[in-house]
């Protein structure tokens, strides 16, 4: 077995009544990229912050080198200083030192190297962050993404043996964000550096990551390859892996499969609302759709149906429309959402899909037509989500069809 | 019956309220004392802050040797005339020039060049240090395995340990050239008089204990003055550019009533 080169046991920390870390068990391991990656507030940053010592923690050890950091002597703190290097997510660039001074820095305050050497090894590290002709200029006088390189080359420039990074992507360009991923990939297979990144930019981090250590409510959810990520069935992991899915739901005012099982717990605990119903549409040639016409259509398919749903309910309020998988939807309502049954609302939904054409002039002359399936039932107070998901796939019909027609 | 919703009476919740602030005040004394024994033991640590030290004496201490200048001469002038004022009364103008030496060299001099340095760079060392601690530039310094007292509070303890006694020096001499200017030129005693007044009344040991009192103020103001820039992010009730000039205020006047607080211990000490 593997020993970690950090490891969280059992941490807590909490800032007044705010739980930010909650019997935290992490591994990090040497030589590869970790990546935290959770939403904004659930401690990922205090995580990186609590390795590199800025904060401690309230309970709970971290060991580094399978040695506690809090009872580390100062002969091997000051070498886990050298060892570990940090970037902050606020740049923490030296607003009175230029651009080269800044990079320089902790070798002139760190090593004994000589002058020529700093010099040499600054002037490499502009070189390789794209900083060449901002050597004599403020940070100030330079734009954001600029101060995110210089703070990316001060924390490499001692070539640590392991580097926290804060968001080191956030506000670059694509072509920049590439080339900074890039770099901590090559360096990490070139010279085993290891590196912790906490990052927003799924799934790009993936494919540079070994390890994923996803956060949620003050504790880790999951720790592991990012393959493993992909095909556990967790809602809040799943949001992760298709976060880019989610942002699309949003634009077509669809809800993510997290609330619907939020919610569907919420209103099968309240005794009065066990008699709201769970209609749910699907497109059963969902991958034809996509393979043909992209994954955009099929996005503006299902939204359209949501529309509707929310047109024929009482009030906006009544009824929310979530996107269950990727081939179908899911409309969530209070039991007096509708004036009339179920069954008709269903039926009057689909004849309006006849009546759509999603084609684009493009795709005219592909003329296809789509069959749209669906069905409906009480939420009662016995089956879980999944349960009602199935009963309702087993006697769902076919409702009608949504068609690109030639012409149309 | 009980005053207050906790059930204490008003004595008592006063002797508590008193006792928390005594135990608050301690526990900042002790706090600034402490920060100061660190940051003087770091002046000799390697690597040694020259570079940075010679530029915080060409701030704290070269570019107040005009403010001093004016400061020393006006004092000097002002002392001459309300001192030969009080001296006309009995009689006793002849030793004005020992009275103005004496009062600038053992008092007026060390103390207020210690009010002027601290109005013109201890609010400023305050105010860099603080912005420095909120944009996280403290931290970095930090993760960078450099010690932040060592890098941002030692360099400024050796300039004012270099700076103050010699800027006091100053504001003594220009101060008494003032004073002379003021009681020969415009009062009309003879120079010779005042020299020898003054060459009879001051000794060696007045100018002695004038040094170690500006050496004294000068690590008191710039101890508070770093401290409070360096505590920034943990003072109540004012964060960021609010709690910076919160804290460059405090610097400002906790150094000045420390000053005065100081000279007097140090006065009954050395006379």
């Amino acid at each position: 077995m593997r020993t970690p080169l950090i490891e969280f046991r059992k941490v807590s920390k909490r800032f007044g009544d705010k739980v930010v870390l909650d019997r935290v068990d992490l591994s990090i391991y040497a030589g590869e990229v970790t990546t935290l990656i959770g939403r904004s507030g659930e401690g990922k940053s205090v995580t990186l912050k609590l390795i590199i010592g800025l904060i401690r923690p309230d309970s709970g050890d971290i060991l580094y080198r399978g040695k506690s950091i809090s009872l580390m002597n100062r002969a091997e703190r000051e070498r886990f200083r050298r060892e570990v290097s940090f970037m902050f997510q606020s740049n923490a660039l030296f607003d009175s030192l230029t651009v080269r001074e800044n990079i320089a820095l902790p070798l002139r305050e760190g090593s004994k190297a000589k002058e020529s050497t700093i010099r040499e090894r600054v002037d490499h590290k502009m070189h390789v962050m794209d900083l060449v002709g901002t050597e004599d200029k403020y940070p100030s006088q330079i734009s954001g993404g600029m101060q995110k390189r210089v703070a990316l080359a001060r924390a490499i420039v001692t070539d640590p043996d392991t580097v926290l990074f804060d968001e080191p992507t956030t506000g670059l360009d694509p072509v920049r964000k590439n080339s900074v991923l890039g770099m901590i990939t090559s360096n990490q297979r070139d010279y085993g550096f290891t590196a912790v990144l906490v990052s927003h930019d799924v799934p790009d981090v993936f494919y540079i990551s070994n390890r994923i250590v996803v956060l949620e409510q003050g504790r880790v959810i999951f720790q592991g390859a990012p393959q493993d990520l992909e095909q556990r069935d967790h809602p809040v992991l799943q949001e992760y892996v298709s976060s880019q899915e989610i942002l699309r739901n949003e634009i077509y005012g669809l809800q993510s499969a997290k609330w619907l099982e939020r919610t569907f717990s919420k209103l099968r605990e309240d005794p009065e609302k066990r008699d709201a119903f769970l209609v749910m549409i699907s497109l059963p040639e969902y991958h034809i759709i996509k393979e043909q016409m992209g994954h955009l259509m099929v996005d503006m398919m299902l939204g359209s149906m949501a529309k509707i749903f929310y047109r024929v309910s009482k009030s906006g309020d009544a009824c929310k429309v979530a996107r269950y998988r990727e081939d179908r939807i899911v409309c969530l309502c209070e039991p007096d959402a509708w004036n009339e049954e179920p069954d008709e609302v269903l039926r009057g939904v689909a004849l309006e899909f006849d009546s759509m054409d999603f084609c684009s002039a493009g795709m005219r002359e592909r003329q296809a037509v789509f069959s749209v399936r669906g069905g409906w039932d009480r939420i009662g107070s016995e089956l879980s989500l999944s349960q009602l998901v199935q009963e309702i796939e087993r006697k769902e019909m076919l409702l009608g069809s949504v068609s690109c027609r030639s012409g149309g | 019956m009980p005053l207050f919703k906790n059930g204490a009476t008003l004595p008592a919740n006063l002797s508590g309220s008193l006792g928390r602030s005594v135990l608050d005040v301690l526990q900042e004394l002790g706090g600034i004392f402490l920060f100061f024994v660190r940051g003087f033991v770091s002046i000799f640590r390697y690597p040694f802050q020259i570079t940075r030290s010679v530029r915080q004496l060409f701030f704290i201490g070269a570019k107040s040797v005009f403010l001093i200048a004016v400061v020393g001469l006006f004092t000097g002038m002002v002392l001459s005339l309300q001192g030969y004022y009080s001296l006309a009364k009995f009689g006793s103008e002849g030793v004005l020039g020992g009275v103005v030496a004496l009062s600038l060299i053992r008092e007026l001099g060390p103390v207020l060049t210690a009010i002027m340095i601290t109005a013109r760079a201890g609010s400023a060392m305050s105010a860099e240090i603080g912005i420095m601690r909120i944009t996280e530039q403290v931290d970095a310094l930090f993760t960078m395995g450099v010690d932040p007292v060592r890098y941002l509070v030692s360099p400024r303890i050796v300039a004012a340990i270099i700076s103050f006694p010699l800027l006091t020096a100053l504001f003594d001499a220009i101060g008494i050239l003032g004073g002379y200017i003021t009681g020969v030129g415009l009062l009309k005693i003879n120079s010779g008089i005042f020299l020898a007044q003054m060459d009879y009344l001051v000794i060696l040991q007045d100018s002695v204990n004038g040094f170690y009192k500006s050496l004294a103020f000068g690590l008191l103001v710039v101890t508070i003055c770093c401290y409070q820039g360096f505590y920034v992010h943990t003072r109540e009730g004012g964060h960021g550019a609010k709690g910076v000039s919160l804290a460059t205020t405090t610097a400002v006047v906790y150094s000045c009533v420390g000053v005065l607080i100081a000279d007097y211990v140090l006065t009954s000490i050395l006379m």
